[in-house]
């Protein structure tokens, strides 16, 4: 395929979906791949398991639905809403930033003044959604009540800048990979998985149940290319990345040149990343009972976990075309 | 005899007797006549005469440590001989004495130290060397105050045409003396093997006291600053450019008529050359161009990466280059016109 | 075959975190000869099985084969390479030391140093891991493909004796206690014993004790020890916080040791005369027992360090009597076994 299908991307991203709270990113994606499967399993914690059988090799490929998000801690007088983070989220990065509850209410993240940017702690901020008291706000939201960034997507042929690329590109990866993919000798699980920004939560769950022989996770990494960024090889635009390690996670060294010289059979552009920081679902997977070698398909995103996520449109079709195609051969390494 | 064999030598300054009596054998098996004076300077000439008197020197002595005393539990404590930065002496193994005694330089655990620790390097006398003994008796059976300390570092090639050895800094120097005082070179020649150039340009202030001769050719290892986030205009020289020829450094501002002479010399040969781009460091030329009523001088080297550790790293290139270009300048010189 | 000669093989084998195959083969070739099995799991965990006259219980020994080491992140545009560290690195053991590129084949390199007249004299603060390159004397262009980022980078240290048996280089940390276990083995060969006795050579120890997670998980055993190093006494760490060369392996005692381990291992150190000291550690042990402990239903857990002076330095040093005697150790411990009931063993 050579084409975004902008529509479905969309949706994707404009999805509610902060951790603990996946329903409508899962019903989406259910509804988009359902008639390319042959099982269907929502486990306890709410990872979507689909299941495309076959004789082969088992493989758990898995991208998380969750995105990072704010919780409602506390409500004030003058309405204004105090919270707490769900998953990674930068004081300097929220502050001045849009957010939307599930009801569709929006409101701004403010910061109480500050001596320095130094002080900026997210316990110095809060979310205003105009309203003038508690009583008014108490009549939109509630204490518990969660958030995720607000922004709308811009997908073009040359990039997509959203929030929550991280990891609904890995999901999209994995939808169109679904609907593209012929015939595969081997037993696929496409697992999108909730929780991970909390610790790699649901993967756990449904690795210890599908038991896989195989373990390949779909999310974004870092890049080196922007002005003195910290050193990292990784540049946008020259194609998806395959992982050698992460904080979570060492890549299995026969499954990593495995992938490596399958991009190099296919002619696909690809990078090798080593990451310094972070994990992913694959961090969980490869410790999963008596161990799942395990590495990860990575796409090269600048300003993680801001609201305006940036990639390569180039480097999504690549890396959808490669997965269909990979999924395919006998994985034998 | 190879820059292999004059590397591997052991000679820190104020101990260069090895190095001494190696370089002594293999000129007197070439029929050479050798003095050594007072300081420990080894002087030879090549024997023959001429107008024309030049010098050639190099240093024999490299930087390293010395024992400075034992403590309580059997550990060494040592100090610096020559400008050595404490930071490269962590994690080595290392070799004491005449009897090579092994010891190592250790480091507290990562476990036990703060973030903040780790962001301070050691101070030389925080460490110490090990070799393996639980008392001070028993370390004093094998190792004294005084002792001279060796870094352990094979002669190794490696890469596209790089070196990896210790004491390039000046074995470079001490082989390129050798050569020329062993070739037919038409001219009177007197080569001069200095000690105790890192301790401050000792013993060629002796033998500089002692010469007369119309220019020296000072030869050296230099500094390379060629790593990457150095910016352009700090890096001295660099690694595959040619020998570099200084215009000035700490200790001397040679004659631009005689740099120009030797640069001429150079293009005409096709020998690839740089400048020694900043005026950083000092060398043995300071004390031949201003002892008595002074001598003309001019500094010629290779450039070295990672100086005064025991893995520097040179081109082999610019090692030839240099051994090339010395040869036909004085090739020049003895046919008039130059000096 | 002889302990001495596989430390020194091992120590000679690079294999950091993840990447632990080429030191399969050296491990499989000494403990084949005792061993009744030798299998690995998707990890890469080497499980040696010993079985027992009776099979009465199942004992687990675990010593990691993994050293800390260096993965290439970057290439330059000069050739020079940028790295990051696997496992916990002090930036400060890096400059001026020699390594192996293990890229399309080896290549030897230098991690150099800026010259003095850019660090201007200033020596007091170290070099930070991001400032620090490594040299293989190519340009971008002659590197080509012969280095990959993610390649694996080791020091290059050869094993060298020191005095009293006393014993230097690198991953000491734990290939001493590889060792000791192979020591174990060797003792248990003319013995006969009622527990079946697994011998694990985990994987991936420096990155998060994450072989253990999973050979734990495999063979599910009742008593679980790691053998693992401790901080040797050097002047500047405190005496309460190390044990000392050359009088016996540490005993640790703490939340991570079954009180009937702890008490065990003691006494059969004292009924053996072997020499040992006491490590204490009220909470994580920074070893595979820890999530040994946790694993399954539980497992009764102990720790036994050799002491180690200059650790996740490339010349750490142990004495090899310290090493033989934890092997003496091990091989009495599971003697003990005979004829007990695991049950009343593990009863609090």
């Amino acid at each position: 395929m050579d084409k975004l299908d902008v529509k479905t991307l969309d949706t994707l991203l404009s999805t509610f979906g902060p951790s603990g709270n996946e329903d409508r990113v899962r019903e989406f994606i259910k509804s988009e791949i359902k008639d390319h499967v042959d099982e269907l399993h929502v486990d306890a914690l709410g990872n979507l398991i689909a299941r495309k059988k076959g004789n082969g090799k088992k493989i758990m490929l898995a991208g998380h639905m969750d995105q990072i998000g704010l919780m409602i801690t506390y409500i004030d007088k003058e309405g204004f809403l105090r919270f707490t983070n769900i998953g990674g989220i930068s004081p300097t990065i929220s502050l001045s930033q849009r957010v939307v509850f599930q009801n569709g209410t929006v409101g701004v993240i403010g910061s109480e003044h500050l001596e320095s940017v130094k002080d900026l702690k997210l316990d110095k901020m809060f979310i205003d959604i105009g309203a003038n008291s508690r009583e008014e706000a108490e009549k939109i939201v509630s204490i518990g009540d969660v958030c995720g960034y607000y922004d709308a997507p811009v997908i073009d042929d040359h990039k997509v800048v959203s929030p929550s690329l991280d990891d609904r590109i890995g999901c999209y990866i994995m939808m169109e990979t679904i609907k593209n993919l012929k015939d595969s000798p081997n037993d696929l699980y496409f697992v999108f998985t909730v929780q991970e920004e909390l610790g790699l939560r649901g993967a756990r769950t449904a690795a210890y149940r599908v038991e896989p022989d195989i373990g390949i996770a779909y999310d974004v990494t870092m890049t080196g290319d922007t002005p003195k960024a910290r050193t990292m090889a990784l540049k946008m635009g020259e194609g998806f990345a395959i992982k050698a390690k992460d904080n979570s996670m060492i890549s299995h060294p026969g499954l990593k040149n495995y992938l490596v010289q399958e991009a190099k059979n296919q002619n696909i552009n690809y990078q090798i990343e080593v990451l310094e920081f972070g994990g992913t679902d694959s961090g969980a997977i490869h410790l999963s009972k008596e161990g799942v070698p395990s590495s990860v398909l990575s796409i090269p995103t600048r300003y993680i976990h801001s609201t305006c996520e940036m990639v390569s449109t180039k480097d999504v079709i690549g890396a959808i075309n490669y997965s269909t195609n990979l999924l395919t051969t006998d994985f034998n390494f | 005899m190879l820059l292999k064999d004059l590397c591997e030598l052991k000679g820190v300054a104020g101990n260069e007797k090895i190095v001494r009596d190696t370089i002594k054998k293999d000129l007197e098996s070439a029929g050479k006549k050798v003095t050594i004076d007072r300081m420990g300077n080894l002087i030879v000439s090549n024997g023959v005469k001429s107008d024309i008197h030049l010098g050639v020197t190099a240093h024999m002595d490299e930087v390293g440590l010395m024992v400075k005393g034992i403590d309580d539990s059997g550990l060494i404590r040592f100090t610096n001989v020559g400008g050595l930065d404490p930071r490269i002496l962590i994690s080595k193994v290392v070799e004491i004495g005449d009897e090579d005694v092994p010891g190592v330089i250790g480091a507290k655990p990562i476990h036990m130290q703060k973030a903040a620790e780790r962001k301070k390097a050691f101070a030389m006398d925080q460490l110490y060397i090990d070799i393996g003994t639980g008392s001070k008796k028993e370390t004093e059976n094998s190792v004294s105050p005084g002792d001279y300390i060796n870094f352990i570092s094979p002669y190794q090639p490696f890469g596209n045409h790089k070196v990896k050895a210790k004491a390039l800094d000046n074995r470079i120097g001490c082989f390129m003396v050798l050569e020329l005082i062993k070739m037919d070179l038409p001219i009177e020649i007197t080569g001069i093997f200095t000690v105790q150039e890192e301790l401050g340009l000792r013993g060629s202030q002796v033998a500089a006291n002692n010469l007369e001769a119309d220019l020296v050719l000072v030869l050296e290892g230099t500094t390379c600053g060629d790593l990457t986030e150095v910016e352009e205009h700090l890096k001295t020289t660099e690694l595959g450019k040619g020998p570099a020829i200084s215009l000035m450094d700490r200790t001397s501002i040679y004659q631009r008529k005689l740099v120009d002479k030797l640069t001429e010399v150079a293009d005409q040969h096709h020998i690839p050359w740089q400048y020694r781009r900043n005026s950083f460091g000092g060398n043995d030329a300071g004390r031949f161009q201003h002892s008595k009523e002074g001598t003309p001088c001019l500094s010629v080297a290779t450039p070295c990466r990672y100086i005064h550790s025991p893995v520097s790293v040179m081109d082999e290139r610019d090692f030839e280059g240099m051994k090339k270009l010395l040869t036909v300048f004085i090739e020049e010189i003895s046919k008039g016109g130059i000096l | 075959m002889d302990g001495k000669n596989l430390l020194e093989k091992l120590i000679q084998t690079s294999g950091v975190s993840g990447y632990e195959g080429k030191l399969a083969e050296v491990v499989k070739e000494f403990f084949e000869p005792y061993a009744d099995s030798i299998t690995s799991d998707a990890l890469g965990n080497i499980i040696v099985l010993k079985k027992g006259q009776k099979s009465s219980g199942i004992l687990m020994f675990a010593a990691h084969l993994d050293e800390i080491g260096l993965m290439v992140k970057k290439i330059d545009k000069n050739g020079y390479l940028h790295m990051t560290s696997i496992g916990g690195f002090d930036q400060r053991v890096l400059p001026c030391q020699e390594v192996t590129v293990h890229g399309k084949e080896d290549l030897f390199g230098v991690i150099g140093m800026l010259p003095p007249h850019i660090t201007g004299g200033k020596q007091e603060d170290s070099i930070k891991l991001e400032d620090l390159l490594i040299d293989v004397g190519y340009s971008k262009e002659e590197v080509g493909d012969l280095v990959s980022v993610g390649d694996i980078v080791t020091i290059n240290r050869n094993m060298r004796l020191l005095k009293n048996n006393r014993i230097t280089g690198k991953a000491l940390d734990d290939r001493a206690g590889v060792v000791s276990l192979y020591e174990g083995i060797k003792n248990l060969h003319s013995q006969i014993h009622d527990v079946d006795v697994y011998f694990v050579l985990t994987v991936q120890e420096e990155v998060g004790t994450r072989g253990a997670i999973t050979s734990t998980y495999g063979i599910n055993p009742d008593v679980g020890l790691a053998v693992d190093v401790g901080f040797g006494k050097t002047p500047e760490l405190n005496a309460h916080d190390t044990l000392e060369l050359s009088k016996g392996p540490g005993i640790l005692v703490g939340a991570n040791t079954h009180p009937n381990v702890f008490k065990r291992l003691k006494e059969t150190a004292k009924k053996n005369h072997i020499n040992y000291q006491v490590e204490v550690a009220p909470g994580p042990t920074g070893t595979d027992a820890w999530p040994m402990q946790i694993s399954g239903s539980g497992v009764a857990t102990g720790v036994l360090s050799i002491p180690l002076r200059y650790m996740h330095t490339s010349v750490e040093t142990v004495d090899w009597q310290d090493i033989e005697t934890t092997g003496q150790l091990l091989s009495h411990f599971v003697m003990y076994f005979n004829s007990k009931e695991m049950e009343d063993f593990l009863c609090y």
